[in-house]
């Protein structure tokens, strides 16, 4: 799956974007949140407060228990502030 | 006359709006956001989201037309450096009455602030810079709608 993160998720991370194999186990987000965040110290510091991030599911807003289905991307914001 | 348009360029209201003039309604009403110098800010930078940004306002405006009976809305969103005084998003509705199309121009401004993938950074004159956080009062005004 292809990982897009966006402004200050971005920046704590250091990467746009990743690919990962998702592991088996990981049903929703939310799972495969916790899941990459174990990655490194940069993606636990990112990644670590649920309630602070945003989730897109190919490109439609979702919440952490939405499922990943057959999704081909999953991007991970801040709340957005455009306008 | 549906139109959404991401510009890195500077863009002028007026133009934006230019083809809502000419639908035969008796209204249009618009909102222009302008960077203010808020403390110190000297540019506002914007970064979005390509694809689902433009969705996202598209399906803004299917929300509105299937709300108030419109002719047209617009709307265009600066993205990249905006310095003070630019135009960071104008949003535009027609209408036949003025009613409609004032509603639904505070309808697409609201949700855009809360809905749509853009996030902004406020650049100050001393080189440092910011991201700015989402405010509780845009989600309330968002949630008016609902």
């Amino acid at each position: 799956m292809k990982l897009l993160y966006f402004a200050s998720v971005r920046e704590a991370i250091g990467l746009s974007s990743e690919e990962y194999d998702v592991p088996q186990d990981a049903r929703t987000v939310g799972d495969l949140v916790a899941w990459i965040s174990a990655g490194s110290q940069e993606h636990a510091r990112a990644l670590h407060d649920l309630s602070r991030l945003r989730f897109a599911l190919d490109q439609e807003m979702v919440t952490g228990d939405a499922l990943l289905g057959a999704a081909q991307e999953l991007a991970i914001f801040p709340p957005v502030t455009g306008g | 006359m549906k139109a959404v348009r991401i510009s890195d360029a500077p863009i002028e209201p007026a133009s934006e709006l230019a083809a809502l003039a000419g639908l035969g309604g008796g209204a249009l009403a618009s909102f222009t956001g302008i960077v203010r110098n808020d403390g110190g800010v000297t540019a506002i930078e914007l970064e979005h989201y390509p694809g689902m940004t433009e969705a996202s306002l598209s399906s803004l405006i299917e929300a509105a037309t299937a709300r108030w009976s419109l002719l047209g809305a617009v709307i265009t969103h600066r993205v990249g450096i905006v310095p003070v005084g630019g135009a960071v998003v104008v949003v535009g509705a027609a209408s036949l009455h003025r009613a409609e199309a004032l509603e639904a121009t505070a309808f697409l401004i609201d949700r855009l602030k809360t809905e749509a993938p853009f996030w902004k950074r406020e650049h100050y004159a001393d080189g440092t810079a910011k991201w700015v956080d989402a405010k509780a009062s845009d989600d309330a005004r968002s949630d008016r709608w609902a």
